[in-house]
C-alpha cells in the first residue's frame, strides 16, 4: 500500500470535495430557512455557483501536488483526475445556470434540484479519481441514485416516472453485473487496488487461465461503465430517461456522467492494463479490439435509430450515444494519443451538446413542445435561436470550422496513426457514421430554416437569458473549431496518471 | 526557410466577403439601433454584397497585373504557423493553374452578386416572391460566406486549411438552395423533389466524398517525411502541399506502407479521387447535379456551374496528380474512360431533357468530362486543354444559367417544348442565347472550342493507343451537343410565336449587366486565348513533365 500521507494530513488533498459537500449542505438549510419568493431562487442558484466556483479554486492548489494516491490508496491525484474535476465544475456550473433559467423546474423544488446537483458533481469528481474497487463502485452509485432522483424529477410527469423507473432497473442491474465482475477480479488477484491490480495483470500475463478468467471478470465490470457512458448494448435507458427527463437535466446527463464514465473507463484500464512502453493492452487481453467493436456496433445503431426520430429531445439522446461511440473510437487505442483525443473531444462536446439542449430548452419554454414540429420556423420566428442551434447541431456532425471537427480530427488521426486493419475499418465506419448522423440533424436544420411555420405562429418569447446563454456557448464552437492549440495544449497535460510501482 | 510571406492580397481575396458578412451580421444584430429596418435592411445587406466583390474582382487584376506568368514557383505567399502542435499553417499562394481559378472564381462571383440583387430590372413576382426580395440579409451573408469559402479552397496550400475552405463551402450552399431555391413540390411521378431535397443530396453527396479525403488527409500526413515549418521548426510531419508534393514526386509515398494489402499510395489516390470526383462531377457521382440546378436560384447555379465543380478538377490536379505521380499513371486510363463515359452519356441525356435548366446541368455533366481526359492524357497540351475547358465552362456556364433564369423570371416555367418563336418577342434575347448556346457547343472562334479541341488533340497524341479509342468515341458527343443545342433553339426561338407568351418582355439591364461581360470574354479567349495559356502553361508544362517523369521511373 502506497500508504505515505496519513489521512489528516491528505485532507488538504480533498479540499475541492470538501467544499462540494459543505456548499450542498449550506444549500439545503438555507432552501429550508428561505420563504418563498421569486428571489429564493436567484439566492439559492448564487449559493449553488459560488460553491462549485470555491471548489474550482480549491483544486488550484491540489493541481500543483505531485501524482500520489490518498486515503489509503483509495483516491488518486493526478493531472487527469484534476482535469475531470475542474471539467465536471464546469459541467456543474453550466448544469446550475440551465436549471435557473429554465420554467421547467418549479422555484419551491429548486433548491433540491440544485442540492442534487452538487452531490452529483461531488459523485462525478470521487468517480474521476477513484482508484480502488471498492471506491469505484460506490462513486458510481453516488452519480447514479442523484440522476435517477432528478430523472424523474417533475411529479405526475408520466413519461418522466417511466423513464426514472427504466433508469432505476437498468441500472441496478448494470451495476449488479458490474459488483460480479469485480468480485471476480478480486477472488484472481486478491485485491481491490487497481495498482495492485496492475501487478497482478502483468504477472498473469503468462498464464492463459487467468488471462482468460481475468478477461471474463473485465468483461462484467464494464457494464457499469458502459452503462454510464451509454454505449450499446447498455444505451437502452438512454432515449426513454433522456425525453422524460426535465431538459436542464437531461443537458447535464449528456455531458456530465458521460464524462465521468470515461474518465473511470480511462483510469481503470490505462492504470491496470496498459503497458506504457507502447505495447497497448497488457497480458494479451484483446480489450482494445472488443472496445473497438463497441464503438462501432454503438455508433451505427444510434445512428440509425436517429434518422427516424420525431422527438428533438430524443434524436439527441440518439445522437449523445453515438457521440459515446465516436469517443469509444479515440478508447479503443489503448495509448495516450487517443486519450488525448479523448479529452479534448469531451471539452468540446461538453460546450456544442449542452448548447443544443439549451436551444431545446429555448423552444420547449416558448411553445411547450419538444416536437420536430415545433422548429418549423423557427429561424423567422426566433432567429438567434435557431441560428445558434444549427451552429451545434452542424458541430455535433463535425463540420469545419466548428469545434466538433477538430474533436472528430483528433481522433480519427489517432486511430489512422495506429493503423493496421482493424483501425482502419473502424475509421471507415467512424467517417461513414458522420454522413449518416448529417442527415437527421440537417433534419431539424431543416425544419427551423427550410420549412416555413404555420399559419399565425407567432414570434417565440424566449427571455434574454436564454439568448445570452446560447451566445456564449456558440462563440467557443466557432472559435475552437479555428484556433484550439491552447486547449490541446491543456489535454495534453492532463495526460498523467499515477502508476504505482 | 522557403515559402516565406510575400504579401497580403490572397487573404484580403479570400476574407473580404467573409468581412462583408460579419458586418451584415452585425448591422442585423443591431439593426434597431442603426434604424436599419425591413427594405433599408435588405438594400444596406446588398449594396455590402456589391461592395465587397467589386472589391474582389479589382484585387483581383491587381493579382493578374502582379503575377509573373514566366516562372512556375508560388506567387503572393501569405504563410505562418497556425496550429503548432499538428504542424497545421497558415498558407495561402497561387501558381499559374490556381491564379487562372481565382480571377475566374472574382469574375463569376461578380457576376453571380449581380444576378442576386433586383435592382436595374423588372421582376414579376406576383405570384410567389422573387428569391432576390426574400430574407436579403441572410443570402447575402450566405452568398459571401461561400465566396470565401471558394477563393479559400483555390488559394490554400496547407491540406488542413484546404479542408477547411473546402468543407466551408457545404454549409452556404445548403441553406442557398435550400431556403432560396424552389419550394417543395411533388412531381407527376409522385416523388417529392424541391430546394430542400436537391440541398441535403448535395450535401450527402459531398461530405461523403469528403469525410474520404479527411481520411486520406490524415494517411498521408503520418506517412510524410520530416519537414520544416515557415519560421525554421523542424517537424516530423507535415500538411504543406509542396512539401507533400515534392515528397510524392521523390517517390515516398510510392513506397509507404501498403494499406489492407494495397499501395498506400493507390488507396489514397482512390480516396482523394472519389472525393473530387463527386464535386466534378463525375459518372457515377453526377446525380445530385442535375437537381442541385433545377432547383437553385439563377445566380447560385452560376456559382455552383462556373466555379464549384472546378474546385474538384482543381483538387485531382493540386492531390491526386502533383503528391501520387505514379498512382497518377496507374489510374490515368481508368480516369479517362469515366471522362468520355461523362462526354457521351451526359450528352445523350441532354437530348432527352425538356427542363431548360435539367439540359444545361447535364451539359455541365458533359464538359466537365473533357477536364477528366484531358488530365488522364497527361500531355501538355490535353492537360492545357483541360485547363483551359475549366476556364470557358466556367464562362459559358453561368451564361448558360443566367439565360435560364432570363425566361424562368418572366415565364415561370422552363419547359422547352412549352415555348415557341420567341425570336421575334424577344430578340436580343435570342441572340445572346444564340452565342452561348453557340459557345458550348465548341464553335471556333469561341472560348468552347479552344479548350476541347486541345483536349482532343492532346489525348489523341497520348502514348497510350488506348486514348485514340476514347476520343473518337468522345468526338461523337461534340455532334450530340450540337444536336441538342440547335434543337432546342429551334423549339424555343424559332417557328410561329406562341400566343401564351405574347406578354413578355426583352432582357433589362440587370440581365445584360451579367451576361455581357461574359459574352466578350467568350469570344475574347475564342479568338485569342494566349492571356490564359501565358498563365497556366509554365506550371503546367512542369506538372506534366514531373508526373510524366516520375511514372517512368516508378
Amino acid at each position: 500500500m502506497p500508504a505515505q500521507l496519513t489521512s489528516m494530513s491528505s485532507l488538504s488533498l480533498f479540499a475541492p470535495e470538501l467544499v462540494l459537500s459543505g456548499a450542498m449542505a449550506v444549500l439545503l438549510v438555507v432552501d429550508l430557512l428561505l420563504r418563498e419568493s421569486p428571489s429564493k431562487r436567484r439566492v439559492l442558484g448564487v449559493l449553488a455557483i459560488g460553491g462549485l466556483l470555491l471548489a474550482g479554486l480549491a483544486l488550484r492548489p491540489v493541481a500543483c501536488e505531485a501524482p500520489t494516491t490518498f486515503f489509503s490508496g483509495m483516491i488518486a491525484l493526478d493531472p487527469m483526475a484534476v482535469f475531470f474535476k475542474g471539467f465536471f465544475v464546469l459541467v456543474g456550473i453550466l448544469g446550475v445556470l440551465l436549471a435557473l433559467i429554465s420554467a421547467e423546474l418549479e422555484t419551491v423544488r429548486i433548491g433540491e434540484y440544485l442540492a442534487l446537483i452538487l452531490s452529483l458533481v461531488l459523485g462525478m469528481s470521487l468517480l474521476a479519481s477513484a482508484s480502488n474497487l471498492l471506491m469505484i463502485y460506490l462513486s458510481l452509485e453516488l452519480v447514479s441514485i442523484p440522476s435517477y432522483v432528478l430523472a424523474g424529477f417533475r411529479k405526475g410527469d408520466r413519461q418522466g416516472s417511466e423513464g426514472a423507473l427504466k433508469y432505476v432497473i437498468y441500472g441496478a442491474v448494470a451495476s449488479g453485473i458490474m459488483l460480479f465482475g469485480m468480485s471476480l477480479i478480486y477472488g484472481l488477484s486478491g485485491t481491490l487496488d487497481v495498482q495492485d491490480l496492475r501487478r497482478v495483470v502483468f504477472a498473469a500475463a503468462s498464464n492463459p487461465a487467468i488471462s482468460a478468467a481475468l478477461l471474463v471478470g473485465l468483461m462484467l465490470t464494464l457494464a457499469g461503465f458502459l452503462y454510464k457512458i451509454a454505449a450499446v448494448p447498455f444505451h437502452m435507458w438512454c432515449p426513454d430517461v433522456y425525453q422524460g427527463a426535465p431538459t436542464p437535466f437531461t443537458a447535464f446527463l449528456s455531458v456530465g456522467p458521460k464524462a465521468a464514465g470515461f474518465a473511470i473507463l480511462v483510469r481503470f484500464f490505462h492504470v491496470a492494463f496498459v503497458d506504457r512502453s507502447g505495447a497497448g493492452a497488457a497480458a494479451g487481453l484483446p480489450w482494445p479490439v472488443i472496445f473497438g467493436i463497441i464503438s462501432m456496433s454503438t455508433m451505427t445503431l444510434a445512428n440509425l435509430v436517429a434518422l427516424t426520430q420525431t422527438n428533438v429531445k430524443r434524436l439527441l439522446a440518439w445522437s449523445s450515444v453515438a457521440h459515446a461511440g465516436y469517443i469509444l473510437m479515440g478508447f479503443s487505442l489503448a495509448n495516450s494519443q487517443g486519450v488525448h483525443a479523448i479529452l479534448l473531444y469531451l471539452i468540446l462536446y461538453l460546450v456544442m451538446n449542452l448548447g443544443a439542449f439549451l436551444a431545446v430548452m429555448a423552444v420547449r419554454d416558448a411553445t411547450g413542445s419538444e416536437d420536430l414540429s415545433a422548429y418549423r420556423g423557427l429561424s423567422s420566428r426566433s432567429p438567434a435561436v435557431a441560428i445558434s442551434m444549427a451552429v451545434f447541431l452542424f458541430s455535433l456532425t463535425g463540420l469545419p470550422p466548428l469545434a466538433g471537427f477538430i474533436g472528430k480530427f483528433y481522433i480519427f488521426a489517432a486511430v489512422l496513426n495506429e493503423g493496421g486493419l482493424f483501425y482502419y475499418a473502424l475509421a471507415l465506419v467512424g467517417v461513414v457514421n458522420s454522413v449518416v448522423s448529417l442527415y437527421y440533424y440537417a433534419l431539424v436544420v431543416r425544419a427551423m430554416f427550410l420549412e416555413s411555420a404555420p399559419a399565425q405562429s407567432p414570434r417565440l418569447a424566449v427571455s434574454p437569458a436564454y439568448v445570452a446563454l446560447l451566445f456564449t456557448l456558440v462563440i467557443p464552437t466557432v472559435v475552437l473549431g479555428i484556433y484550439w492549440q491552447p486547449l490541446s495544449e491543456l489535454a495534453s497535460a492532463s495526460l498523467g496518471l499515477y502508476i504505482g510501482r | 526557410m522557403e515559402y516565406q510571406s510575400t504579401s497580403t492580397l490572397l487573404s484580403w481575396m479570400v476574407f473580404t466577403p467573409l468581412l462583408g458578412a460579419v458586418a451584415i451580421l452585425l448591422a442585423m444584430a443591431f439593426r434597431g439601433t442603426l434604424r436599419l429596418e425591413g427594405k433599408w435592411m435588405d438594400d444596406f445587406a446588398r449594396v455590402v454584397g456589391v461592395a465587397s466583390m467589386t472589391a474582389v474582382v479589382l484585387m483581383g487584376i491587381a493579382l493578374y497585373l502582379g503575377f509573373d506568368g514566366k516562372s512556375t514557383a508560388v506567387q503572393f505567399i501569405h504563410h505562418f504557423v497556425w496550429i503548432r502542435e499538428y504542424n497545421i499553417e497558415y498558407f495561402l499562394g497561387v501558381d499559374g493553374v490556381s491564379i487562372t481559378m481565382v480571377l475566374l472564381t472574382a469574375a463569376v462571383g461578380f457576376v453571380g452578386m449581380l444576378a442576386s440583387v433586383p435592382w436595374w430590372g423588372k421582376l414579376d413576382d406576383h405570384h410567389h416572391p422573387h428569391f432576390s426580395k426574400r430574407r436579403v440579409p441572410g443570402y447575402m451573408v450566405l452568398f459571401l460566406l461561400l465566396q470565401t469559402g471558394i477563393m479559400g479552397t483555390f488559394c490554400a496550400l496547407d491540406f488542413f486549411m484546404f479542408y477547411m475552405f473546402w468543407e466551408l463551402m457545404l454549409l452556404p450552399m445548403y441553406f442557398l438552395i435550400g431556403i432560396w431555391g424552389a419550394p417543395t413540390r411533388t412531381e407527376a411521378d409522385g416523388r417529392v423533389r424541391g430546394g430542400p431535397y436537391a440541398a441535403i443530396k448535395f450535401f450527402l453527396y459531398t461530405l461523403a466524398g469528403s469525410v474520404l479525403m479527411l481520411l486520406a488527409m490524415i494517411a498521408l500526413y503520418y506517412t510524410s517525411g520530416p519537414a520544416t515549418l515557415v519560421d525554421g521548426t523542424p517537424t516530423q510531419h507535415t500538411f504543406n502541399l509542396l512539401y507533400l508534393a515534392r515528397m510524392g514526386q521523390q517517390g515516398l509515398f510510392a513506397g509507404a506502407a501498403p494499406i489492407l494489402g494495397m499501395a498506400f499510395s493507390k488507396v489514397v489516390f482512390v480516396g482523394l479521387f472519389i472525393a473530387f470526383s463527386i464535386k466534378v462531377p463525375m459518372f457515377p457521382f453526377h446525380t445530385w447535379l442535375p437537381d442541385a440546378h433545377v432547383d437553385a436560384p439563377t445566380p447560385i447555379s452560376v456559382i455552383l456551374a462556373g466555379i464549384l465543380l472546378k474546385t474538384g478538377a482543381y483538387g485531382i490536379l493540386r492531390f491526386n496528380f502533383s503528391i501520387l505521380p505514379e498512382a497518377a499513371n496507374w489510374a490515368a486510363y481508368g480516369i479517362a474512360v469515366f471522362g468520355a463515359i461523362n462526354i457521351v452519356y451526359a450528352a445523350f441525356v441532354c437530348m432527352a431533357q425538356k427542363d431548360l435548366k435539367k439540359l444545361i446541368a447535364y451539359s455541365s455533366v458533359s464538359h466537365m468530362g473533357f477536364c477528366l481526359l484531358g488530365f488522364a492524357a497527361m500531355t501538355p497540351q490535353a492537360m492545357s486543354g483541360a485547363v483551359f475547358v475549366m476556364v470557358a465552362h466556367g464562362i459559358i456556364s453561368p451564361m448558360l444559367f443566367l439565360i435560364a433564369g432570363v425566361v424562368y423570371d418572366r415565364a415561370h416555367t422552363r419547359d422547352i417544348n412549352g415555348f415557341g418563336g420567341l425570336a421575334s418577342k424577344l430578340p436580343e434575347y435570342a441572340g445572346i442565347t444564340g452565342l452561348a448556346f453557340m459557345a458550348s457547343l465548341g464553335l471556333p472562334g469561341l472560348a468552347g472550342f479552344v479548350g476541347e479541341v486541345l483536349v482532343f488533340l492532346g489525348a489523341f497524341g497520348s502514348a497510350i493507343a488506348g486514348f485514340k479509342v476514347l476520343v473518337m468515341v468522345s468526338v461523337v458527343a461534340v455532334i450530340i451537343t450540337a444536336a441538342y443545342y440547335l434543337w432546342t433553339i429551334h423549339r424555343m426561338f424559332l417557328g410561329p410565336l406562341n400566343e401564351k407568351w405574347a406578354g413578355l418582355w426583352d432582357m433589362n439591364w440587370r440581365e445584360r449587366f451579367t451576361l455581357y461581360p461574359l459574352a466578350v470574354l467568350t469570344v475574347l479567349f475564342g479568338f485569342y486565348p494566349m492571356p490564359l495559356f501565358d498563365l497556366m502553361n509554365p506550371t503546367l508544362g512542369w506538372l506534366v513533365e514531373t508526373v510524366s517523369r516520375v511514372g517512368n521511373i516508378l
